[in-house]
């Protein structure tokens, strides 16, 4: 059909067909390299891999940077970023945001303390139950944000206030620690082993980098954030997917929580807040996902959150003094963020 | 108020072809009559050019007709039966399908998961991304749609091209009925004429009858078979595209604004 054939013509898409490759290694490896930068994580990979050459080589703490007990530490400070930052990714891909989930990581193992102490729950429902409770504060959150229609950032900002009352509250702002039934197998697997955390995190954004790219719901999500009334004109249950994405990223709150009190065998009144969902958020844009909705990915949030777990490690090597190391780690990530957005640059202008 | 009576719309006998049948549909917003006593016919496998100026009542018709909104009164019958559209969904169960100009696309998501978004096919829960892009390949070269790629993110697309996307997704939706809102609007002529050829294509295949609704008269005579003109909430002009001229049409809508404008002038 002569028709067809024109048309094709005037309406072909895609990259004009490059050199033709060549044979042998070096082609293997220009090709391996094309595929690479072809990957949106790439930048952000580049940025995380020369914060690593730094600081273990040319910084003046190389010589105890690729040291076990560092590497231990830069999981630990790693962990909860990417853990909440996987819930914030597919949040902030379908259009929403939550502030709130460092304070269901403040209040969930209180709760559990709570139950197991106070009412004397055995310690595997009282796990549960604190994660629950994340469960339900995220369909809190979808409920005024999504049903109510209040914007998600006062929704979320206004819960994290109520969390953090009700933990000061019912706390006395008082320390506590694990209870003892929890003691053993649940507290070393989930946060006290050295690298729990560490197996823990990668669990998590294996699974939610599957759910983004492989699943219904990864390919709804960025539907309703791309364009809400295009995903609702196709069906797609927009209120639905955002419920969800709320109560994943609290549920993530709720797990963070839990696995940093495991870890360091304290419940903490001044743990979570607002930093570790600032620094989950970071991490998410660092990596590529966009603030105002439609894109982003679970690998690259992992990376950002990498990024920003070395900066605060490597800071605290080289010895930079308490107080004036924010503001170096604040310059530092407009520089990685800069470093990435000329990296994409080059990468957009390498595809045309 | 009518000059041109239309052709004996009333009067002609229900065909065992249409597949759609609007029978005295009026809609009134408060004090604004948008729909009088419409009439309107589609026979199988027709297309229709639904002609208009704003205002003249096209998108109320198009949202009664894709159950977003109910006629106050009025019947609607698909395939000669009676049927009350409770909602967007219900029509399109019944085969009746919209394809808006701007709304229809997601611009971050890929060509073939645009079209199989919601109806997306999958293998042990995962999607099945292979399968969806071949099928989606078949499905636009048998359309006539030549995209080099069905990878790309639709927001790399030029707007016949996301037309022409919209309107294949709609096709595999099986709907009967495919209702295209100003499918030409803000287009350059090759682009339009990538949609023309792919709603003539359409026509020839015969599986789906089509009401184009657009304001421009000219490309429409040249695919549709018949033409209805809306003007004040009726049809004023029913008419084979072949038996009238953009001439016509123009016609009719310079006298209907003359007229407006000595109202006007009378009342100043």
């Amino acid at each position: 059909m002569s028709e067809t054939v024109k048309r094709t013509e005037e309406v072909g898409v895609g990259a004009p067909p490059g050199p033709v490759p060549g044979k042998g290694p070096w082609a293997d490896l220009t090709r391996l390299g094309r595929t690479f930068a072809q990957q949106r994580e790439a930048t952000v990979f580049v940025v995380a891999v020369l914060l690593v050459i730094y600081f273990g080589f040319i910084s003046s703490a190389h010589s105890n940077f690729f040291i076990r007990q560092d590497l231990i530490n830069i999981t630990q400070i790693m962990a909860p970023i990417a853990i909440i930052a996987c819930g914030e990714v597919l949040l902030l891909i379908s259009g929403e945001i939550d502030l709130s989930p460092g304070f269901v990581f403040l209040f969930a193992p209180y709760l559990m303390h709570y139950l197991v102490d106070f009412y004397g729950v055995p310690a595997v429902p009282a796990v549960l139950i604190a994660l629950l409770f994340g469960l339900v504060v995220g369909a809190i959150n979808g409920f005024f944000t999504v049903t109510v229609g209040v914007p998600s950032f006062i929704t979320t900002f206004a819960t994290a206030f109520i969390l953090y009352g009700l933990t000061l509250y019912t706390s006395h702002a008082e320390p506590s620690v694990p209870p003892a039934s929890v003691h053993g197998w649940i507290q070393g697997w989930f946060g006290e082993l050295s690298w729990s955390e560490l197996i823990m995190t990668v669990v998590i954004v294996a699974i939610f980098h599957v759910l983004l790219t492989r699943t219904r719901w990864g390919l709804h999500t960025i539907a309703t954030g791309g364009n809400q009334l295009g995903a609702s004109e196709a069906g797609v249950n927009v209120a639905r997917i955002k419920y969800g994405n709320f109560m994943m990223t609290s549920l993530l709150g709720a797990v963070t929580g839990l696995m940093v009190a495991f870890q360091l065998n304290t419940i903490d009144a001044a743990a979570g807040g607002f930093q570790p969902m600032f620094y989950a958020v970071t991490a998410a844009v660092i990596g590529g996902t966009a603030m105002l909705g439609g894109s982003g990915t679970v690998l690259g949030a992992f990376l950002g959150s990498i990024v920003l777990a070395l900066l605060l490690d490597g800071f605290q090597l080289i010895g930079i003094s308490g107080t004036i190391i924010n503001t170096i780690f604040g310059a530092a990530v407009l520089v990685a963020m800069v470093v990435n957005v000329q990296l994409a640059r080059v990468r957009a202008a390498g595809r045309a | 108020m009518t000059t041109q009576a239309p052709e004996d719309q009333a009067s002609r006998p229900a065909s065992a072809g249409d597949v759609l049948r609007v029978e005295h549909i009026a809609k009134r917003f408060g004090a604004v009559t948008a729909l009088v006593d419409l009439n309107l016919r589609l026979a199988r496998g027709e297309v229709l050019g639904l002609l208009g100026d704003n205002g003249a009542g096209k998108s109320t018709l198009l949202k009664i007709l894709c159950g977003f909104q109910p006629p106050d009164s009025g019947r609607i019958l698909l395939d000669g039966q009676e049927i009350h559209l409770r909602s967007v969904d219900h029509a399109r169960s019944l085969g009746i399908d919209v394809v808006y100009q701007d709304l229809a696309l997601i611009d971050q998501l890929s060509v073939y998961h645009n079209m199989f978004l919601n109806r997306e096919q999958l293998r042990g829960g995962l999607l099945n991304n292979r399968a969806m892009r071949r099928v989606a390949r078949q499905r636009l070269d048998d359309l006539g749609i030549g995209l080099k790629s069905v990878d790309s993110p639709v927001a790399r697309l030029s707007g016949g091209q996301r037309q022409a996307i919209a309107v294949a997704r709609a096709v595999y939706s099986d709907a009967k009925i495919l209702l295209l809102d100003e499918p030409l609007a803000a287009m350059g002529a090759k682009e339009a004429a990538l949609i023309l050829d792919l709603v003539r294509d359409l026509k020839r295949k015969g599986d789906v009858s089509i009401i184009i609704i657009a304001h421009n008269y000219g490309q429409v005579l040249e695919i549709a078979d018949r033409v209805n003109l809306l003007q004040h909430g009726m049809i004023t002009l029913d008419k084979p595209a072949k038996d009238t001229s953009v001439q016509e049409l123009n016609d009719i809508v310079v006298a209907e604004y003359r007229r407006a404008l000595e109202e006007r002038r009378r009342s100043a």
